[in-house]
């Protein structure tokens, strides 16, 4: 009997001290840091495909162009864009910071050096570095969490992010974490001087493989008049498995 | 001395028609040397104005400094060396750091070229003076064209865009605090001019030019490494092929004109020399050599020239002289070919070219009056008289 209740006794304390710990884990405050580490963990991935459609809306009209990517890390990634017919089977192939483009029509591979990938993709608000760029927020920035906001009915940690490296485009930004799905959901990315540049808004949030996926976003110029450009990932496998020869610039033609 | 006065004598004994060769022979004249003057001009015009505007007394590039292609903007920048720096203190050089750029007028994007210069420099004739004021944020000199392109006007704030030497984007609300007018496109298209200092700071890039432009006087041109000098035969490379090609265009026009005078010409000669035989079978019995009328001939044929610069100069010098004086006013369109044109073009006739003119003139003319007179090398005296042609 006295070994029942010793047991028992044991098992309370280590139940207890169990949810003690958790509910003591639970509450405390999330760091910037902590949350930006998860946004990372959410989105990142080693290697992802996605089927995407960009709607670049300018002022003679809108067109869409729809692409497929192949991401492994930060440092390669493979495009083939597949409508519309002008631009189908031109594929770019990123390695590091630098670009090669090949056109179909001209059957010509085009190495582009690392200042092209700050011009505009085919018109839209993304330079190419915005569109190939996936860093892991928390190696370039550090974030404060500098306030809470209802966004698109879901409650939002606003981060401030600081740039901690030189070499980086965006000075600062500010960006609304989702605060049950760690997913941001809302970007302002800002110059040295504070000047609002570009904005990046999050219109639809679907899961995939347990992360959670913006697949529907608007980019902006915020500089300039326009209704920025339309971004639809319409299917994403992360952790895919890419043969590593698609990274090479033979896979190109 | 007798073959020169009945050479002249025997042309205008030919009356109208010898009238009518002068005066088409005469448009050349006019043609050529207004052509060549115009395209003399509009090299001068053009090579004052970029020297004074833009390319000084000759230029020191940084070494990765290419103005043809912006890609390279990015990396070409340098701390400005010793040798060039005594010259900037003394004011005998003027340092420019460019630095790519995006300015949002009126919410529109447009890619431009931000240069920084000192507001005190002279070695440039740019109203930089209008730069130097303190009170604004990032004071702003655009040129007539670029306001045109942008609709901007004195006063007006621009927010301009760029990134700094680590790459990070940059912004600031800019203010147009003057409109320049220059005839030199290629310092006013597509660019801004904001002060150097300014530019450093907000580029990270303190000290550092990507050219330094030279006074016009300079003699010396100090070796530094990492700059490589770019004297005035370079600069004005562009300029001086440019109004070459323009010439050679031009000369189609005046070839194709003194052909049609140099055909009349040679007409008249075969025609002449066919209708005087027995004139000519008349002169070898008094004793006049094969050569002598062959001479003559030629000389009637080459004289057609001379009256021809004689018709010219009576009506062509006023013409020109006019001309010379109120100039040629540009169409507008000649404005965006980048070469600095002014609005109005002034041609210069120079001594060598009416001189070269004339002389290609009587040199043609000659050789066309002689090539028909060839045959009369052949002509047998009693054939001349009977009127045959052997």
């Amino acid at each position: 009997m006295k070994k029942v209740t010793a047991f028992l006794i044991i098992s309370f304390l280590f139940v207890l001290s169990v949810l003690l710990t958790t509910s003591t884990w639970a509450q405390t405050p999330l760091t910037g840091e902590e949350i930006l580490r998860r946004v990372d963990a959410n989105i990142g991935s080693d290697n992802k495909i996605a089927t995407a459609e960009m709607i670049i809306h300018g002022r003679r009209g809108s067109r869409a162009i729809k692409s497929k990517s192949w991401v492994s890390g930060e440092e390669k990634s493979y495009t083939e864009y597949l409508a519309p017919a002008r631009e189908e089977g031109t594929k770019m192939l990123k390695l590091e910071d630098q670009l090669w483009t090949y056109i179909p029509s001209t059957d010509r591979t085009i190495k582009i050096a690392g200042h092209m990938l700050r011009q505009s993709v085919m018109g839209s608000d993304l330079s190419y570095e915005d569109m190939m760029e996936d860093p892991e927020l928390l190696n370039l920035y550090e974030a404060n969490i500098i306030g809470e906001e209802i966004y698109l009915d879901r409650p939002c940690w606003i981060l401030e992010l600081t740039a901690k490296v030189e070499d980086i485009s965006y000075h600062s930004r500010k960006i609304w974490v989702d605060k049950e799905r760690y997913v941001s959901l809302k970007e302002e990315r800002f110059a040295r001087s504070g000047k609002l540049l570009k904005i990046f808004e999050v219109k639809e949030v679907r899961q995939f493989q347990n992360r959670w996926v913006p697949t529907r976003m608007v980019f902006k110029d915020a500089l300039k008049n326009g209704m920025g450009t339309e971004y639809k990932i319409e299917t994403i496998e992360f952790n895919a498995d890419i043969p590593e020869a698609l990274f090479t610039k033979a896979s190109l033609r | 001395m007798i073959l020169p006065r009945l050479a002249l004598r025997n042309l205008l004994g030919a009356g109208l028609k010898t009238w009518l060769n002068v005066v088409v022979l005469s448009f050349s004249f006019v043609v050529i040397i207004w052509s060549q003057g115009l395209y003399k001009g509009m090299g001068d015009q053009a090579r004052v104005a970029q020297t004074d505007a833009e390319f000084g007394g000759g230029q020191y590039w940084q070494e990765k400094y290419d103005p043809f292609d912006p890609l390279t903007l990015q990396d070409a920048h340098a701390a400005i060396p010793e040798s060039l720096q005594t010259k900037i203190e003394k004011g005998e050089a003027a340092p420019i750091l460019i630095s790519q750029a995006t300015i949002y007028p009126e919410g529109r994007l447009q890619t431009i070229l931000m240069k920084g210069i000192d507001p005190a420099q002279s070695v440039v004739n740019l109203p930089t003076r209008f730069l130097d004021q303190e009170n604004e944020d990032l004071p702003v000199l655009i040129g007539t064209r670029m306001a045109k392109n942008t609709g901007l006007k004195i006063g007006d704030t621009v927010t301009v865009r760029w990134r700094d030497v680590q790459g990070t984007f940059d912004a600031r609300d800019a203010k147009i605090v003057q409109i320049m007018k220059t005839n030199v496109p290629t310092v006013d298209q597509a660019q801004i001019w904001v002060p150097l200092d300014k530019l450093q700071a907000l580029t990270r890039m303190e000290n550092e030019a990507s050219l330094v432009i030279l006074a016009q006087d300079t003699r010396e041109f100090p070796q530094t490494s990492g700059w490589i000098h770019k004297d005035m035969d370079f600069l004005l490379k562009d300029i001086n092929t440019l109004v070459k090609t323009k010439q050679v265009g031009g000369s189609i026009i005046y070839i194709i004109l003194l052909a049609l005078a140099m055909l009349a010409i040679f007409n008249t000669q075969v025609l002449s020399i066919f209708r005087r035989r027995k004139e000519m079978g008349t002169l070898m019995s008094l004793g006049m050599t094969r050569g002598k009328i062959i001479q003559l001939f030629t000389m009637e044929g080459a004289m057609h020239s001379v009256l021809a610069a004689v018709v010219a100069a009576i009506y062509g010098i006023p013409l020109l002289l006019s001309f010379a004086k109120k100039g040629w006013a540009m169409p507008q369109a000649m404005d965006d070919y980048g070469i600095a044109l002014g609005e109005v073009l002034f041609p210069v006739y120079g001594t060598g070219l009416v001189i070269g003119t004339t002389v290609l003139i009587l040199l043609v003319t000659t050789i066309v009056s002689f090539l028909p007179t060839r045959k009369i090398a052949k002509l047998k005296p009693t054939d001349a008289l009977r009127g045959k042609m052997t």
